[in-house]
Parts: structure tokens; C-alpha cells; sequence
């Protein structure tokens, strides 16, 4: 029994008759979860109200690299954007890149010979393995197991080799040129790359996904955490995987085929109700997928130039810059920007390792675009965190941040 | 088979005169509306048992200094996954009065896009839950995308033009 | 014999049992090769940090094992990424909060000066809020970079002398950034 000075009235009347205090209306405390979150997920606040140890609700704010990409790209040519959307999905940059490249053909109506269109295919699908390598190893580093990330890591080593002998980066590749690529995959690269995806990435992937799948902590960490729904997905503006693990299959590889996607043949994984074990097996069959797309690509890879023949945008090779004048000329102009583009208006979407990854681009003739958007797929998703969350404790809360796979270049951009 | 012209007559049909300036940019069907059809235009193309528009695909802004009468445009792209075709719908707005109503209540996903909007260009969604800035600093108290604002920050102290010589 | 190369022994006297060094060499050998990061990445550098953590750079042969993402249990600030304006009271925060002796190191080009982001909303390097030892320049630097840049640091943290972190000068620094003394949290 308590006390008299303890007890607390329910209801007005009560407090009243009684000549107590009212029950406070709730006792939520507040959880600041971030900005300074451990060396995985990047910058944004979530504010958490929780009851107990269950969440009611989540104030997000987000904008803390929020490095203004999009007024940088109406001070700089064409070509000099490429470095910035490097930076955007840094998982995975050779699929902005491209998705940028693609835009900026078709502003300017170029074709792209079939070997180029090969090359970037198989770049975009290593980028799309990286990507998701990350973020399954990552998703279970937040569950406890930090070995998965070792093994994947020495993976992404041997893809971040690749595309050193492609364009001399590691990390912001500034991949490809406009009209095609900056040079052709040299011996060592298509050994390495055949290496890779018919040695030893299946062999570390089959390892990776035996220590996960069928982990009695994994799965009951992840099976029914935050699932989606199909109307709330679509209605949230979801795509990419977290979309395919709710049940819906649309891809832009398959809608919408830009650069020979056409020609390849696989599959679209796609999960049951979407909660963030879904969403791993989903990401973990798309990297069997690009597997054997990069598999088909290298087998099949064309012959032929491995740039457009187009004077104005791409550059001209060294030697006949030396020697011949209009070649000097192209090569001034280029570098130094002075090219105008046609004036138009040009929305192209790729299938990027988050989902649909639109560049809308407004040219007014001049040698900058006059507005570049991107259509960043983790800035239009995350705003359902606020929701898978609730309800759940801060321990489901992580699953579910690291599973919907939230990059913070792209989210602010 | 839905293509661009089916486009046209059904929403020029349903529409009228409301509807303008219909072009193709890219392939994409684009058309310019008054702000306060806006969300009829995008409830009928969402609605519609043929056309079937479900998916917001993005909403941006642009500003046109020049254009008198008409300087910011909201621009709504939305994709209809069943029958692989997409439609972008420009809402042009006078720069004193930037008013358009909200798509939150169609779309959940028009939450942070128009606060990114608002937040770069000052278009006002009016309806809106929380039309609060989004990616810059809750105090600024400009909207940087707007032509009329440098990129670089004016305070800052290096990189300016004495020490280059300009 | 193994080729593993062990650390050399500070000047000193040696003798039967014994050998007599100055403190400041010992803590110095101490604190150096076991640096706990706190890495706070925000941006592209970190995805580099991450293979640096990996077992193909592998930090922790450093004496980085722990990477602590408490402020009071590291003694060196890695900062990597772009630091946006918005995020720049979170970096003075998380500086404060750690405990002496703290070394700060900005890898990468974002945070040394602001990289290619000369916009209004990116802080134009961390040296505009915090006192930085080391700038590790790239875009973002190779592994080996920021093994070099940690190796800097051990470098300063070897020869640093007992009494800096009280000295004059040291505070004058701190004072120049407007960093209060001890109770300010």
C-alpha cells in the first residue's frame, strides 16, 4: 500500500476529491541517438522519445554534410561534375559516376559503343557488389559479429584493385568519360576481374552468408524487425532493395535498360514483408546476381573502340594532339571548358546500390548546367525510419538503420 | 500500350484548359498547371484505373530570375511502374507569393522532398506537417539555390580576392 | 630470432636487472604505441578508415585495436570527412570531451581545409574549431596515408614532454579556440 503523500490521482476529479497530485502524463525520457555514431553509418540525429525501453517516437534531423552539391554543379563543366557525385554513394561511385555519364549522353545525343557500354556494366556491378558487401557486414558488425566485415573487407580490397587499374583510385573513382571510358580494360584488370568472380569472391560469399543466415542471434535480431509493407513503401518513395525485400520488383536495370542492361540475364531478388532480414537476403541474392552479370559481361565483352567518336566532348588521344592541329584545338576547348552543350532538359535514373538514382538535369546552352538535381534514393527512404521504429526497442532501432543501408553523402548531399 | 499521346488526350481531355504547354523533354511528357490543381491533377493521375501513376518519383525546384510573374517552378515527376511511363508536371510560382499546396497527404514521400524545396528555394507547401529547413542550418535565413546567392560562404577569410591578386 | 621488429629502447642506463631511463621517454614509448582512435567519420574518408581497420591495412598493428567511440576513453580524434557547419559544435563537443593527453588528427581534405567543397555550408577545415597535430591530405588518402598520419602522431607522443598538456603555451592554443579549462565539459 502506499503512502498518503504518494498517491497520485488518475483523472482530474480524482485529484480533486482526493486532495492529491495528478499522475504526471508520461514519464518518456529522451535518447539522443547521434549525430557521432560509431564509424559506420555516417551523420544524422535521431531524438528519441521512449517509454521505457520502447520507442514512441523520433524527431530525425539530418544535414550535417550537407556540402550544397547541387549549387557546386552550376559553377562547373560538365566533366568536373563527375567528381562530385563520386562523393555522393561513396560505397559504391562508379554507378553515380556512370548514371551521370548516361545523363549527359543523352543531353547531348551521343552513342556509346557497345565495348564502353560492356565496361561500364561490369564497373556499376562490382560498385553494386562493394556496396552491399559493406552493408551486410556492416549489418552484422551492429549485431554483434565483427568477423563477417574482415572476410567481405579483403573483397572490397580486390575490387578496389579493379578499379585502380580502370581509373587510379581507390575510393572516388571519377570513373569513365563522357562518350564512353578513359581507357580500356587492360589484361591485368580482365584477369583480375575473372579472378574475382570465379574464384575467390563466391568461395568468401558463400563463407559470409553461412556465418549469418541461419545464426540463431542474427535471425532473431532481424526476422520481423521494421517490416515494411507494400503500400507503405511505395507511398514512402522507396526503391532499390528495401523496396524488392517488401515484394515489389522494380528495378531500373530491368524498367528502364540503359547501357546494354538488355543483353545480360538475371534475376531480380525480391523478399517477403520486407523487415530487415528481408532486406539482407535481398541484398546478398543481388550480389549472386551481379556475379553472373559480371560473368557474362566478361565473357562476352565486345570488340571495338571503348569511346564515342565525338570531337567536342571526348578528349582526343595524346598522340595526335602532338601532331595535329584541330586535335589541339578539341583538346583546348574541352579542358578548358569552353564546350556549350544544347540547350534541354534530360531525367535519367539508374539502378544505384540504394535504388533509383536520378540525375535531372536543365542545360540553358551554356558550358554549366543551369540546374542539376539528384534524386537520391537514402534521402527519400529515410524519412520512414521515423516509423519502422516506433514501437520497437533501441536495440531493433540499429538493425534497422544499418539494414536500410542510409549513406550519408547521399542522404544530404 | 500507354505512350505520351494517350498522355495528353487523357489528362488534356479530363483537364481542359487547366493543363499547358505541353512538350516532351527527353522522352518524358512534360506540362505546366496552376498551383491550386495541383493536387487534382496529381490525385486523378494516381487514381486513374488505366493510367496508374503511383509512384512519386521526385519534387524539386528551379528559379528563373528573368521570368517576370514566374520566377521559382516546383517540378513533380512521377512514374507509373505498371505501365513504364513517366510524366513531369511544372507548377510555376511568382516569387512574392511562392503558395502550393502540399502532396504529403498522397504521398508519404513528398515529406522531406518539398522541405528540401523549401529549404533551397522558399516555396511554401502549404499543408504541410513540418515545413521546417531540412539539409542547412535551422537559423540561415536565405535559400541558397536561388541564383541571386554566391556559393561560397561571404565570411569567410582566406581564398579572398587580395590575397589573389584580383 | 623473429623479424619482427620490437621497439628501440629510450636512451638510458643499462645495468644487471635494471635500466634507468627519464619518465617522459617511458610514458612516452607507453602512450605511443597504444593510441586508442575515436574515429569520427563522416564522410568518404571514413569508408577508408574502414579498410584501414580491415585486415589488409590492419591499424590496429599501431596499437589502434580499440577504436572507442567514447571521447573519454581515446586519445586520438581522427577526423574524417567533410565537416559541415552544422556539425561543427558536435566535433568541439566531442573534443571537449575527451581527456588530456588528446591528440587530433584531420584526415583527408575536407577536413584539413575544406577540400573541394568551397561552399556555405562546409566549415573550411577543423582547424577553425579544434586544435589539429596532423593533416592528412588526400581525397581521400590511401590507407598508407593515414597509417603515416597515425605514425605521426606516435612520433609526437613519443617526444612529447610530461608537462605540455600544462605548459603555457598549450594553454595559450586552447585559449585561442576559445576552449575553456578543466570543468567546462
Amino acid at each position: 500500500m502506499t503512502e498518503k503523500n504518494t498517491l497520485v490521482a488518475r483523472t482530474q476529479e480524482e485529484a480533486l476529491a482526493l486532495n492529491v497530485p495528478l499522475q504526471e502524463e508520461n514519464n518518456y525520457t529522451t535518447l539522443n541517438l547521434g549525430p557521432t555514431h560509431p564509424a559506420t553509418h555516417g551523420i544524422f540525429q535521431n531524438i528519441l522519445t521512449m517509454d521505457g525501453e520502447r520507442i514512441v517516437s523520433s524527431d530525425m534531423t539530418v544535414g550535417y554534410i550537407h556540402r550544397a552539391f547541387e549549387k557546386i554543379a552550376e559553377r562547373r563543366p560538365f566533366y568536373q561534375i563527375t567528381t562530385l557525385t563520386d562523393r555522393m554513394n561513396y560505397c559504391s561511385s562508379p554507378i553515380n559516376n556512370m548514371g551521370w555519364h548516361m545523363t549527359v549522353e543523352k543531353l547531348l545525343e551521343i552513342t556509346v559503343p557497345k565495348r564502353a557500354q560492356y565496361i561500364r556494366v561490369i564497373m556499376m556491378e562490382l560498385a553494386r557488389i562493394a556496396d552491399h558487401l559493406i552493408c551486410s557486414s556492416i549489418m552484422g558488425v551492429d549485431t554483434g559479429a565483427f568477423s563477417g566485415f574482415l572476410y567481405v573487407m579483403q573483397e572490397r580490397e580486390k575490387i578496389y584493385e579493379i578499379y585502380e587499374e580502370m581509373c587510379g583510385a581507390r575510393l572516388t573513382t571519377n570513373m569513365g568519360r563522357i562518350g564512353g571510358m578513359e581507357r580500356d580494360l587492360s589484361p591485368t584488370a580482365i584477369k583480375k576481374i575473372k579472378d574475382l568472380v570465379y574464384n575467390s569472391l563466391p568461395k568468401v560469399f558463400a563463407e559470409f552468408e553461412e556465418l549469418f543466415d541461419r545464426n540463431r542471434i542474427f535471425r532473431d535480431r532481424t526476422i520481423g524487425v521494421g517490416p515494411v509493407s507494400q503500400e507503405m513503401a511505395m507511398s514512402y518513395g522507396f526503391t532499390g532493395p528495401n523496396l524488392r525485400a517488401a515484394g515489389i520488383d522494380y528495378d531500373v536495370r530491368v524498367m528502364e535498360p540503359y547501357s546494354s542492361y538488355e543483353d545480360f540475364e538475371f534475376d531480380i531478388p525480391v523478399g517477403h514483408n520486407g523487415d530487415t532480414y528481408d532486406r539482407y537476403k535481398v541484398r546478398n541474392a543481388e550480389v549472386w546476381e551481379s556475379i553472373k552479370i559480371v560473368r557474362q559481361a566478361i565473357e562476352n565483352l565486345p570488340e571495338g573502340p571503348y569511346y564515342a567518336n565525338e570531337n567536342h566532348y571526348y578528349l582526343p588521344p595524346k598522340h595526335s594532339v602532338y601532331r595535329n592541329m584541330e586535335a589541339l584545338i578539341y583538346h583546348f576547348k574541352i579542358v578548358m571548358g569552353e564546350i556549350d552543350a544544347p540547350v534541354g532538359e534530360v531525367y535519367h535514373a539508374v539502378e544505384g546500390g540504394n535504388g533509383e538514382l536520378g540525375f535531372y538535369l536543365i542545360s540553358d546552352g551554356g558550358r554549366t548546367p543551369y540546374r542539376l538535381h539528384f534524386r537520391r534514393p537514402c534521402f527519400i527512404y529515410y524519412q520512414a525510419f521515423g516509423e519502422l521504429i516506433k514501437g520497437g526497442t533501441v536495440s531493433d532501432a540499429v538493425p534497422i538503420m544499418s539494414s536500410l543501408n542510409v549513406i550519408a553523402g547521399e542522404l544530404d548531399a | 500500350m500507354i505512350d505520351n499521346q494517350r498522355l495528353v488526350e487523357e489528362i488534356g481531355g479530363h483537364f481542359g484548359e487547366k493543363v499547358r504547354q505541353f512538350g516532351e523533354n527527353s522522352g518524358i511528357l512534360t506540362f505546366s498547371i496552376a498551383p491550386g490543381d495541383l493536387t487534382e491533377v496529381v490525385a486523378f493521375l494516381k487514381e486513374h484505373p488505366v493510367l496508374k501513376f503511383n509512384f512519386l518519383t521526385d519534387i524539386t525546384g528551379i528559379h528563373f530570375p528573368d521570368n517576370e510573374g514566374a520566377e521559382l517552378c516546383s517540378v513533380y515527376m512521377m512514374h507509373s511502374w505498371e505501365n513504364r511511363i513517366r510524366v513531369r508536371i511544372k507548377v510555376f510560382l511568382p516569387k512574392e507569393n511562392p503558395v502550393v499546396p502540399s502532396l504529403t497527404p498522397l504521398f508519404n514521400a513528398a515529406n522531406w522532398m518539398e522541405r528540401e524545396t523549401f529549404d533551397f528555394f522558399g516555396i511554401l507547401f502549404s499543408g504541410h506537417p513540418n515545413l521546417k529547413r531540412i539539409l542547412n542550418m535551422e537559423d540561415m535565413d536565405y535559400h541558397p539555390m536561388r541564383k541571386e546567392y554566391a556559393l561560397e560562404d561571404p565570411t569567410r577569410r582566406d581564398k579572398i580576392d587580395d590575397l589573389f591578386g584580383r | 630470432m623473429t623479424s619482427v621488429k620490437m621497439t628501440d629502447a629510450p636512451p638510458g642506463y643499462e645495468g644487471p636487472g635494471f635500466f634507468a631511463t627519464s619518465l617522459d621517454k617511458l610514458i612516452g614509448i607507453a602512450r605511443s604505441n597504444s593510441l586508442w582512435p575515436l574515429p569520427f567519420a563522416t564522410s568518404c574518408c571514413g569508408i577508408e578508415f574502414m579498410a584501414t581497420m580491415g585486415s589488409h591495412y590492419d591499424i590496429s598493428r599501431f596499437g589502434a585495436e580499440r577504436p572507442s567511440f567514447s571521447p573519454r576513453q581515446s586519445d586520438v580524434l581522427l577526423v574524417m570527412g567533410t565537416i559541415a557547419k552544422k556539425m561543427a559544435p558536435v566535433v568541439k563537443q566531442v573534443y571537449l570531451q575527451m581527456a588530456e593527453p588528446r591528440w587530433v588528427v584531420a584526415v583527408g581534405a575536407c577536413a584539413s581545409s575544406g577540400g573541394i567543397f568551397d561552399t556555405y555550408s562546409v566549415l573550411q577545415g577543423i582547424d577553425r574549431v579544434i586544435p589539429v597535430d596532423v593533416y592528412v591530405p588526400g581525397c581521400p588518402p590511401r590507407p598508407e596515408q593515414i597509417l603515416d598520419g597515425l605514425m605521426q602522431v606516435q612520433e609526437l607522443a613519443k617526444g612529447e614532454s610530461l608537462r605540455r598538456r600544462e605548459s603555457e603555451e598549450y594553454r595559450a592554443l586552447l585559449e585561442s579556440y576559445n576552449i575553456l579549462e578543466k570543468n567546462d565539459r
